[in-house]
Protein backbone atom coordinates (compact mmCIF):
# COMPACT_ATOMS: atom_id res chain seq x y z
CA UNK A 1 0.00 0.00 0.00
CA UNK A 2 0.98 3.20 -0.79
CA UNK A 3 -0.12 7.03 0.24
CA UNK A 4 0.51 10.40 -1.74
CA UNK A 5 1.55 12.30 0.74
CA UNK A 6 0.44 16.00 -0.34
CA UNK A 7 4.35 17.44 0.71
CA UNK A 8 7.03 13.83 -0.15
CA UNK A 9 4.89 12.42 -3.17
CA UNK A 10 4.10 8.57 -3.30
CA UNK A 11 5.82 6.43 -0.08
CA UNK A 12 5.55 3.67 1.52
CA UNK A 13 2.95 2.57 4.01
CA UNK A 14 5.66 1.88 6.63
CA UNK A 15 6.59 5.34 6.96
CA UNK A 16 3.25 6.23 8.11
CA UNK A 17 1.55 5.62 11.29
CA UNK A 18 -2.27 5.05 11.96
CA UNK A 19 -4.34 7.32 14.07
CA UNK A 20 -7.89 6.29 13.36
CA UNK A 21 -11.17 7.92 12.22
CA UNK A 22 -10.63 11.41 11.90
CA UNK A 23 -12.87 12.59 14.56
CA UNK A 24 -10.57 14.16 16.21
CA UNK A 25 -10.83 17.47 13.38
CA UNK A 26 -14.06 17.86 14.38
CA UNK A 27 -14.14 18.38 17.88
CA UNK A 28 -17.24 19.29 20.08
CA UNK A 29 -17.34 23.10 22.20
CA UNK A 30 -16.67 22.37 25.22
CA UNK A 31 -20.37 23.36 26.42
CA UNK A 32 -21.90 20.94 23.49
CA UNK A 33 -23.41 18.72 25.99
CA UNK A 34 -22.70 14.96 27.19
CA UNK A 35 -24.52 13.40 23.79
CA UNK A 36 -21.82 15.07 21.87
CA UNK A 37 -18.84 14.80 23.65
CA UNK A 38 -19.42 10.89 24.17
CA UNK A 39 -19.84 10.34 20.76
CA UNK A 40 -16.77 12.19 19.74
CA UNK A 41 -14.93 10.00 22.62
CA UNK A 42 -16.28 6.57 22.36
CA UNK A 43 -18.20 6.01 19.48
CA UNK A 44 -17.07 5.06 16.25
CA UNK A 45 -18.41 4.04 12.92
CA UNK A 46 -17.07 0.77 11.16
CA UNK A 47 -17.82 1.21 7.55
CA UNK A 48 -17.55 -1.50 5.30
CA UNK A 49 -16.43 1.13 1.90
CA UNK A 50 -14.92 4.82 2.48
CA UNK A 51 -13.86 6.39 5.63
CA UNK A 52 -11.91 9.39 6.60
CA UNK A 53 -8.58 8.67 8.05
CA UNK A 54 -5.83 10.56 10.37
CA UNK A 55 -2.28 9.28 9.35
CA UNK A 56 0.82 10.61 10.27
CA UNK A 57 3.94 10.60 8.39
CA UNK A 58 6.09 9.63 11.10
CA UNK A 59 9.53 8.90 9.21
CA UNK A 60 8.77 11.40 6.54
CA UNK A 61 8.02 15.07 6.72
CA UNK A 62 5.93 14.71 10.09
CA UNK A 63 2.82 15.91 8.26
CA UNK A 64 -0.58 14.83 9.54
CA UNK A 65 -2.83 13.69 6.73
CA UNK A 66 -6.59 13.27 6.49
CA UNK A 67 -6.20 9.35 4.15
CA UNK A 68 -9.90 8.75 2.77
CA UNK A 69 -9.53 5.02 2.15
CA UNK A 70 -12.17 2.17 0.95
CA UNK A 71 -11.88 -0.84 4.07
CA UNK A 72 -13.32 -3.47 1.34
CA UNK A 73 -10.63 -2.52 -1.52
CA UNK A 74 -8.03 -0.67 0.49
CA UNK A 75 -8.26 1.86 -2.86
CA UNK A 76 -7.09 5.34 -1.53
CA UNK A 77 -9.36 8.14 -2.97
CA UNK A 78 -7.83 11.24 -1.61
CA UNK A 79 -5.01 13.18 0.85
CA UNK A 80 -4.84 16.33 2.40
CA UNK A 81 -2.90 17.66 4.95
CA UNK A 82 -4.98 18.43 8.18
CA UNK A 83 -3.98 21.40 8.46
CA UNK A 84 -5.90 21.83 5.35
CA UNK A 85 -8.89 19.55 5.68
CA UNK A 86 -9.83 21.59 9.08
CA UNK A 87 -9.76 24.83 8.05
CA UNK B 1 37.86 14.83 39.02
CA UNK B 2 36.84 12.58 35.97
CA UNK B 3 38.39 13.16 32.55
CA UNK B 4 35.48 13.10 29.76
CA UNK B 5 36.54 12.08 26.09
CA UNK B 6 34.89 13.35 23.71
CA UNK B 7 33.73 10.34 21.30
CA UNK B 8 31.91 10.48 17.92
CA UNK B 9 28.27 8.87 17.20
CA UNK B 10 30.68 6.17 15.16
CA UNK B 11 34.10 6.01 16.84
CA UNK B 12 35.16 2.40 16.52
CA UNK B 13 32.87 1.21 14.36
CA UNK B 14 33.62 2.87 11.04
CA UNK B 15 35.22 3.02 8.33
CA UNK B 16 33.93 -0.28 6.79
CA UNK B 17 34.46 -1.70 3.54
CA UNK B 18 33.18 -4.40 1.42
CA UNK B 19 34.72 -4.58 -2.12
CA UNK B 20 34.44 -0.85 -3.69
CA UNK B 21 31.75 -0.28 -0.92
CA UNK B 22 32.38 1.96 1.15
CA UNK B 23 31.02 3.44 4.66
CA UNK B 24 32.60 6.48 6.82
CA UNK B 25 32.21 8.89 9.49
CA UNK B 26 31.90 12.77 8.01
CA UNK B 27 33.57 14.95 9.98
CA UNK B 28 31.90 16.51 13.12
CA UNK B 29 30.22 19.95 11.90
CA UNK B 30 27.92 22.15 14.20
CA UNK B 31 24.46 21.25 13.02
CA UNK B 32 21.36 23.52 13.48
CA UNK B 33 17.76 22.73 12.40
CA UNK B 34 16.07 25.78 11.85
CA UNK B 35 12.12 25.76 11.50
CA UNK B 36 10.51 29.44 10.31
CA UNK B 37 7.74 31.14 12.09
CA UNK B 38 4.35 31.34 10.03
CA UNK B 39 5.46 33.65 6.58
CA UNK B 40 9.00 33.74 7.45
CA UNK B 41 10.42 31.24 5.44
CA UNK B 42 11.24 33.81 2.35
CA UNK B 43 13.19 36.16 5.24
CA UNK B 44 14.76 33.10 6.40
CA UNK B 45 16.18 31.97 2.97
CA UNK B 46 17.27 35.62 2.38
CA UNK B 47 19.09 35.80 6.00
CA UNK B 48 20.56 31.86 4.93
CA UNK B 49 21.88 33.30 1.62
CA UNK B 50 23.24 36.55 3.01
CA UNK B 51 24.99 35.23 5.43
CA UNK B 52 26.01 31.40 4.79
CA UNK B 53 25.50 31.75 0.62
CA UNK B 54 22.98 28.87 0.41
CA UNK B 55 19.11 29.50 0.02
CA UNK B 56 16.58 27.16 1.29
CA UNK B 57 16.09 24.37 -0.90
CA UNK B 58 12.35 23.18 -1.92
CA UNK B 59 10.98 19.86 -0.22
CA UNK B 60 13.47 16.37 -1.04
CA UNK B 61 16.16 18.74 -2.13
CA UNK B 62 19.20 20.11 -1.00
CA UNK B 63 21.80 23.10 -1.36
CA UNK B 64 25.36 22.18 -0.86
CA UNK B 65 28.60 24.21 -0.98
CA UNK B 66 31.42 22.26 -0.10
CA UNK B 67 31.25 21.54 3.51
CA UNK B 68 28.40 23.79 4.10
CA UNK B 69 25.00 22.58 3.75
CA UNK B 70 21.38 23.06 4.20
CA UNK B 71 18.54 20.37 3.79
CA UNK B 72 15.15 19.86 3.80
CA UNK B 73 14.44 18.23 7.00
CA UNK B 74 10.94 17.77 7.10
CA UNK B 75 7.67 20.16 6.82
CA UNK B 76 8.63 23.50 7.98
CA UNK B 77 12.17 22.32 8.60
CA UNK B 78 15.66 22.76 7.69
CA UNK B 79 18.95 21.46 8.66
CA UNK B 80 21.81 23.56 8.63
CA UNK B 81 25.21 21.71 8.55
CA UNK B 82 28.75 22.81 8.32
CA UNK B 83 28.07 26.82 10.32
CA UNK B 84 27.22 28.20 13.21
CA UNK B 85 23.65 29.91 12.14
CA UNK B 86 23.64 33.37 11.99
CA UNK B 87 22.26 35.29 15.06
CA UNK B 88 19.55 37.31 12.90
CA UNK B 89 17.69 34.17 12.01
CA UNK B 90 16.80 33.35 16.05
CA UNK B 91 14.22 36.35 15.28
CA UNK B 92 12.52 34.54 12.32
CA UNK B 93 12.94 30.77 13.16
CA UNK B 94 13.05 28.46 16.18
CA UNK B 95 16.73 27.01 15.38
CA UNK B 96 17.90 24.19 17.83
CA UNK B 97 21.56 22.79 18.11
CA UNK B 98 21.84 19.53 17.02
CA UNK B 99 25.57 18.99 16.48
CA UNK B 100 25.94 16.18 18.78
CA UNK B 101 22.63 14.01 18.15
CA UNK B 102 22.94 12.73 14.64
CA UNK B 103 25.50 9.99 13.36
CA UNK B 104 26.23 11.38 9.63
CA UNK B 105 28.05 9.01 7.61
CA UNK B 106 28.97 8.55 3.73
CA UNK B 107 28.04 5.47 1.97
CA UNK B 108 30.68 5.41 -1.56
CA UNK B 109 30.43 3.03 -3.95
CA UNK B 110 29.27 1.77 -7.76
CA UNK B 111 26.84 0.45 -6.52
CA UNK B 112 25.81 2.42 -3.50
CA UNK B 113 22.06 2.89 -4.23
CA UNK B 114 22.15 -1.07 -4.87
CA UNK B 115 22.78 -1.18 -1.14
CA UNK B 116 20.33 1.26 0.05
CA UNK B 117 17.66 -0.43 -2.24
CA UNK B 118 17.86 -3.35 0.31
CA UNK B 119 17.30 -0.86 3.39
CA UNK B 120 15.06 2.17 2.19
CA UNK B 121 11.38 2.46 0.74
CA UNK B 122 12.32 5.08 -2.15
CA UNK B 123 13.85 4.65 -5.31
CA UNK B 124 17.53 5.40 -5.01
CA UNK B 125 18.73 4.84 -8.68
CA UNK B 126 20.29 7.89 -10.10
CA UNK B 127 17.02 8.40 -12.69
CA UNK B 128 15.12 9.13 -10.16
CA UNK B 129 16.88 10.62 -7.01
CA UNK B 130 19.84 12.85 -8.93
CA UNK B 131 22.18 14.52 -6.96
CA UNK B 132 21.67 16.90 -4.20
CA UNK B 133 18.44 14.98 -3.26
CA UNK B 134 17.15 14.63 -0.40
CA UNK B 135 14.67 12.41 1.62
CA UNK B 136 13.59 12.09 5.38
CA UNK B 137 12.64 7.88 5.23
CA UNK B 138 13.14 5.17 7.11
CA UNK B 139 16.26 3.49 6.68
CA UNK B 140 14.96 -0.35 7.96
CA UNK B 141 13.19 0.34 11.06
CA UNK B 142 15.23 3.92 11.60
CA UNK B 143 14.12 7.37 10.87
CA UNK B 144 16.47 8.98 8.34
CA UNK B 145 17.83 11.43 6.53
CA UNK B 146 19.26 10.66 3.23
CA UNK B 147 20.84 12.82 0.53
CA UNK B 148 22.76 12.03 -2.64
CA UNK B 149 26.20 13.88 -2.68
CA UNK B 150 27.23 12.34 -5.80
CA UNK B 151 26.82 9.85 -8.73
CA UNK B 152 27.89 7.35 -6.67
CA UNK B 153 27.72 8.77 -3.06
CA UNK B 154 24.77 9.16 -0.44
CA UNK B 155 25.10 10.98 2.97
CA UNK B 156 23.37 8.96 5.79
CA UNK B 157 21.99 10.52 9.49
CA UNK B 158 20.23 8.55 11.99
CA UNK B 159 19.82 9.20 15.87
CA UNK B 160 23.29 8.96 17.23
CA UNK B 161 21.74 6.14 19.49
CA UNK B 162 21.42 4.46 16.60
CA UNK B 163 24.71 4.60 15.34
CA UNK B 164 25.65 1.12 15.93
CA UNK B 165 22.22 -0.85 14.22
CA UNK B 166 23.30 1.62 11.34
CA UNK B 167 26.72 0.61 10.67
CA UNK B 168 25.40 -3.02 11.04
CA UNK B 169 22.59 -2.81 8.54
CA UNK B 170 24.54 -1.39 5.96
CA UNK B 171 27.55 -3.63 6.25
CA UNK B 172 24.99 -6.44 5.48
CA UNK B 173 23.64 -5.04 2.93
CA UNK B 174 26.85 -4.35 1.36
CA UNK B 175 27.65 -7.92 1.77
CA UNK B 176 24.73 -9.17 -0.20
CA UNK B 177 25.48 -6.63 -2.89
CA UNK B 178 29.16 -7.44 -2.61
CA UNK B 179 28.14 -11.03 -3.04
CA UNK B 180 26.39 -10.85 -6.20
CA UNK B 181 29.49 -9.66 -7.65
Amino acid sequence: MRINCPVCGERDRREFYYKGAAVALERPAPDAGEAAWDEYVHLRENPAGETRELWYHESGCNGWLVVTRNTVSHEISGVELASEARS
Amino acid sequence: MVELVAKTPCAGLLPVSVGDLRIEETHMLPMSVIMPFLGKEEAVGATLQKAHGLALPPVNRAEIDGETSVLWFGRGQFLLRGAAPDADLTDLAAVTDQSDAWAVVRLSGAKAADVLARLVPVDMRLSAFPEKSTVRTDLMHMMASITRLGPDSFQIMVFRSMAQTLVHDLKGAMEAVGARG
